[in-house]
């Protein structure tokens, strides 16, 4: 069996001067090569366990591995076996994107330290230049990064996040701040690299429609995983698909589902469980003209406000 | 080999900003001019013959290993900065030790003084400060010694402050009594025992 990319382990944090468990016994693992996702609300511990994974917080207990390396006992190793996007720019504004990505090249041991971009490794020059042409960006890799758009220092830091060949990428709230089209195209680029290089993704989000395409999912909140699991398997607790019709005739239409024994309920329009039968099955039985036919999937966010506001109650 | 590579690529940023930083460069050619030029040559005018003392020679050594000081001090509270920016992210995530970060900075924003300081060399021979190949040479150590010193007080502040507003009200508190404190304008042989006293810790007058 693969070592997880991943092995969280009764994972607890308590901060210096707080009465409660930041992260209060979380355990979970991930394959290599999965998508993971982390969620949950504000104050649920995320950017703790997030903070612990990548060696930038020691847990209070527990243990966790990343690639099987300790993040306490081989921290250097694990940082060398992740790649961090985080959810503001942590990129130096001063410099040009080349130069923040070549002083990350450097501090990662990839490159011998060259003070201009030319006199760098031909190796370097040419990663630089593939990484640019999958994120698409060009020759904006030598504007001041002051001078690009948020977009833009999101792909240089996929660029910069990706030059040292992480086997685990974390992305922190990666969309946070961006608009539409930015942000379906940063997915695009995220399911690209997967595709080419194979790796393990542990994405916190608050956008819960970019966590529905997650192998799996782990909610978190007041530090305790509350569910886990596939998405549809989340998703299907919730109960299954529905569909919705309606029709001009709405008394006929009515007369029509009672008469065939389909349970339904009105909520604007009629709203059929499907429980088991195909919307085909229930559309056939129907012989009045529809003027709304659609299927509705529970999704992931209902999943989330159902299981959160039972954690609550 | 690693860690050379890492702390040459922290000082290499350092000294990037600072030549990209026209106001910073701007200043290190007209401070040194305004503080020796118009004051040590006012002190050297009125008071240089009297008191037997050559007051631009004075304020030239003061202002250089001040400059020194000061520079790389706030050179190192710009982790600070990073902090904010969070850049400094970037650094403390990487597989580098601490202590590579800290030299890097600490180099780093030596070189910026010394660069700071050479307008500074270039006017005392301008204005006739007697300076022979021996002193230059001397000034060497001694101005690196400055470079370091400020670079651990700047570490210092960078472990009790939280953010660089904090420590910019240090610099005053702690940078201005040494105009004094440390003679850079006036000579302290003769002090009452409290000011020998402040001037014996104050970090310029150790």
């Amino acid at each position: 069996m693969a070592t997880p990319a991943i092995e969280v382990r009764d994972l607890v944090k308590r901060y210096r001067k707080g009465t409660t468990n930041a992260v209060d016994g979380v355990s979970f693992s991930v394959e290599p090569g999965q998508f993971f996702a982390l969620l949950g609300p504000n104050g649920a511990g995320k950017t703790t366990t997030i903070a612990i994974l990548t060696t930038t917080l020691s847990p209070t207990s527990g243990t966790v591995r990343i690639s099987g390396h300790d993040v306490v006992r081989e921290a250097s190793l694990v940082r060398h076996q992740v790649g961090i996007i985080f959810q503001r720019p942590s990129l130096d504004m001063n410099l040009t994107g080349e130069e923040n990505v070549r002083i990350h090249a450097i501090l990662y041991n990839l490159y011998p330290f060259r003070p201009f971009y030319w006199l760098m490794p031909g190796g370097y020059r040419k990663q630089l230049r593939e990484l640019a042409d999958v994120v698409g960006l060009g020759a904006d890799l030598f504007k001041p990064v002051k001078r690009l758009s948020g977009g833009m220092q999101r792909k240089l830091e996929i660029i910069r996040g990706l030059m040292h060949h992480p086997r685990v990428l974390f992305l922190d709230e990666p969309t946070s701040g961006l608009d539409t089209v930015s942000r379906r195209n940063l997915w695009q680029y995220i399911g690209e690299l997967r595709r080419r290089h194979d790796i393990t993704i542990c994405l916190t989000t608050h956008q819960l429609n970019e966590a529905e395409e997650a192998d799996h999912v782990c909610i978190l909140d007041h530090g305790h995983v509350v569910a886990m699991g596939a998405p549809r398997d989340v998703k299907t607790e919730l109960g299954h698909e529905r569909l919705v019709v309606d029709a001009t005739d709405r008394t006929a239409l009515r007369r029509r589902l009672v008469a065939t024994n389909i349970p339904f309920s009105e909520d604007g329009h009629f709203v059929i469980a499907l429980d088991g039968r195909t919307a085909h099955e229930v559309v056939r039985a129907i012989d009045e003209p529809l003027t709304v036919l659609r299927t509705e999937s529970p999704t992931l966010e209902d999943a989330y406000l159902r299981i959160l506001a039972a954690g609550d109650a | 080999m690693r860690e050379l590579n890492a702390v040459a690529a922290i000082a290499a940023r350092d000294l990037l900003k600072f030549i990209r930083d026209p106001g910073r460069l701007v200043a290190s050619v007209v401070f040194p001019f305004v503080m020796i030029s118009m004051l040590g040559g006012t002190l050297q005018l009125n008071l240089g013959k009297s008191a037997g003392i050559n007051f631009i020679a004075f304020t030239f050594t003061g202002f250089l290993g001040m400059t020194l000081f000061q520079s790389t001090a706030q050179g190192l509270t710009s982790l600070m900065d990073d902090r904010v920016n969070d850049f400094a992210q970037e650094l403390f995530i990487s597989p580098v030790s601490r202590y590579s970060i800290v030299v890097g900075k600490i180099l780093g924003e030596t070189t910026v003084a010394v660069i700071q300081v050479l307008p500074m060399v270039v006017l005392a021979f301008a204005l006739r400060v007697p300076l022979t190949a021996a002193h230059v040479a001397l000034l060497v150590p001694v101005a690196l010694l400055s470079c370091f010193m400020g670079g651990a007080f700047g570490l210092v502040l960078l472990n009790t402050m939280s953010d660089s507003r904090a420590s910019n009200q240090v610099f005053n508190f702690v940078f201005l009594p040494q105009y004094f404190l440390a003679g850079l304008i006036a000579p302290i042989n003769a002090l009452p025992w409290y000011l020998a006293l402040a001037s014996l810790i104050s970090p310029m007058g150790m």
